[in-house]
């Protein structure tokens, strides 16, 4: 297989991989959505995201911006992360999209590329619309940063989802690192043995032959737990522990949280 | 595919999360009858196994690379409800853990890729290999074809998703106030590259991997086939060879039909029809029936020409006996050719 792919398949193993160990990292700061129940920090957080979903207007969106930043700062979390991490991949990916809007979107000219015209209507739009994800992912994102993930779903308990699924998701995000690793190993083995280049044709039998194993082994692994699950006594009732406490500060930043979504929402019509 | 925050109204976002919430039930119900235990721990891994090969690289003709969902193989090897649960999980994961894809949008992405594109998969997958062997080549095949369906259902969902915002959201200036193409920009520029790349990797991935297990590990096949290990081809004979019958009935049924169609097929005219016919370059009327036609067409006249029996006054009656008789003739001829070759290799054996 061509040291290329192979390469960019395994730097984006371990980039995925060292973003969440930094997750993890910045979890154990000590900073103020890291002090909160991390029952608030769910609700509180998703709030604003509903927030910046239903707001209409550019100003009121960029001020759940600024609250986001505010309390990144406030988590130990800096800009120059967010900006790696989320706002420049945010800014491209949306970028690219909504780019022509500025140009297709049918309204008053304002300005000219050539043959070409910038509308206000379209120049209102793709603000908007980079605005809003940029907002969204940075609030989601400062979530699940100063967070670790056993607490975040534990926490999406509150919002009813069912023990079953819980169990799943923590289930399998924690199977993703060990698979991760297994593909990682598969990879690095393969490269050791592989001298100049393989036909493309070749190289993608190579990529579905490893994913084959690597199924085979997932399913393997899927009855070793069932079975040792098992033999500890699981019967398909699942109990989910919950040591979280609410403290007179969680409450108020709760109803602070709620009263600023609210407020957005009422002056983003 | 994955639709970011922002890009969808939180009407549309509502709409898709009680689609995706009556999938998740459903699919949980369905689990919860069979053995669920079992299949918490499977599912979970399944999720991951599919999270993984996302991030696979595939080289794809034309020197670009893609990657798969990993819906089509959760589909084959769990079947629709077990894939829903465990691609749903994955793109979960996805958006909570690594931003790709929104919260608000989850529903949504669950709703194309886990929910459409599982039962997408799932149903075309079933319907191509049929009762084909576990090791058939057909269901490499299916697989393939399956995976590139079903991704782009899932893309197409997404795009006209996409494309009703301007539309539906807008504010009173006419300002789209989330995904800012409408239908006709939105679909081909979703489309294109699935119907390219994204739908091939899909494809490649699912026809390897069913490759794969039909070597390696057949039983993990089993669950959606509908054929047993050891029967190697058809594992339920009996049940196919009376699809066969009802089809072959149905079809003998609707031959009536051919009497709507008016005129007669080009080339099979009678000597009768030609000479009604006009002649279309021939300034001369008189040889409108070739000689040689005339003399060979009453070479052999039919028992019921037309597919009309004269004994039979009802024309479509007439068609369906036709039908019949035309069936009864080939079925004979069929049995009497195998019982010639059964008693021919019986007496070699002798």
């Amino acid at each position: 297989m061509s040291r290329n792919l192979l390469q960019s398949t395994m730097i984006g193993f371990g980039r995925r991989l060292t973003r969440t160990m930094l997750s993890e990292k910045i979890a154990r700061e000590h900073g103020l959505l890291q002090s909160l129940d991390p029952r608030v920090r769910v609700v509180g957080l998703l709030a604003l995201v509903l927030a910046v979903t239903l707001s209409r207007k550019i100003s009121v969106v960029a001020a759940l911006l600024a609250i986001a930043i505010v309390l990144a700062l406030s988590s130990k979390v800096s800009p120059v992360t967010l900006a790696k991490r989320v706002w420049l991949i945010a800014l491209g990916f949306t970028g690219v999209i909504a780019l022509p809007a500025l140009f297709v979107t049918p309204g008053r000219a304002i300005a000219s590329l050539g043959s070409l015209s910038i509308t206000e209507q379209g120049l209102r739009t793709a603000t908007l619309l980079v605005l809003r994800v940029e907002t969204a992912v940075t609030l989601t994102t400062l979530l699940m940063l100063c967070t670790p993930w056993a607490q975040v779903l534990k926490a999406l308990r509150v919002l009813h989802l069912p023990k079953e699924a819980v169990t799943m998701l923590a289930m399998s995000y924690r199977y993703i690192f060990l698979l991760v690793e297994t593909a990682g190993q598969m990879f690095e083995s393969r490269i050791s043995r592989t001298v100049g280049g393989l036909p493309r044709a070749e190289q993608r039998r190579m990529t579905t032959r490893t994913a084959g194993v690597l199924l085979s082994k997932s399913v393997a692994l899927g009855n070793d737990v069932y079975l040792a699950m098992e033999s500890r006594g699981f019967r398909g009732d699942i109990q989910v522990l919950s040591d979280f406490r609410m403290r007179s500060l969680d409450y108020v930043v709760l109803l602070l949280f709620l009263v600023a979504a609210a407020a957005a929402v009422w002056m983003g019509r | 595919m994955h639709i970011p925050d922002g890009y969808l109204s939180p009407s549309t976002c509502a709409t898709l999360y009680v689609g995706a919430v009556a999938g998740w039930y459903s699919a949980l119900r369905r689990l919860k009858r069979a053995l669920f235990t079992r299949v918490i721990p499977l599912i979970s891994v399944f999720a991951a196994f599919s999270f993984v090969v996302m991030m696979f690289n595939l080289p794809l003709p034309g020197g670009t690379t893609g990657h798969a969902l990993g819906v089509t193989i959760a589909a084959i090897v769990l079947g629709p409800s077990g894939a829903i649960l465990a691609i749903s999980i994955a793109v979960a994961i996805q958006a909570l853990f690594f931003g790709d894809g929104g919260i608000s949008t989850l529903g949504a992405n669950c709703f194309n890729m886990a929910i459409v594109g599982s039962l997408v998969a799932y149903g075309t997958y079933r319907l191509m290999a049929m009762d084909a062997g576990i090791r058939s080549k057909r269901r490499v095949v299916a697989a393939a074809v399956a995976g590139y369906l079903a991704i782009n259902a899932a893309a197409l969902l997404a795009a006209i998703e996409f494309g009703i915002q301007p539309a539906l959201f807008h504010d009173a200036g006419g300002t789209p106030l989330y995904a800012p193409y409408p239908l006709s920009i939105a679909v081909p520029a979703m489309m294109i590259g699935h119907l390219t790349f994204a739908g091939l990797a899909e494809a490649v991935i699912a026809a390897g991997l069913v490759a794969y297990l039909q070597v390696a590990d057949p039983a993990l096949l089993l669950n959606t086939s509908g054929v047993s290990l050891e029967s190697g081809t058809a594992g339920t004979p009996t049940g196919s060879v009376r699809r066969l019958w009802v089809a072959v009935a149905v079809l003998m049924l609707l031959t009536p039909l051919g009497i709507l169609a008016a005129g007669t097929a080009w080339g099979e005219w009678s000597p009768a029809t030609l000479a009604q016919s006009t002649p279309v370059q021939s300034s001369d009327p008189s040889p409108l029936v070739p000689a040689g036609l005339a003399r060979l067409s009453s070479l052999w006249t039919a028992p019921f020409p037309a597919y009309a029996p004269g004994f039979v006054h009802s024309r479509g009656f007439g068609y369906l006996l036709s039908a019949m008789f035309g069936v009864g003739v080939l079925l004979g001829l069929s049995l009497a050719t195998r019982r010639l070759i059964t008693n021919r290799r019986k007496g070699l054996e002798t």
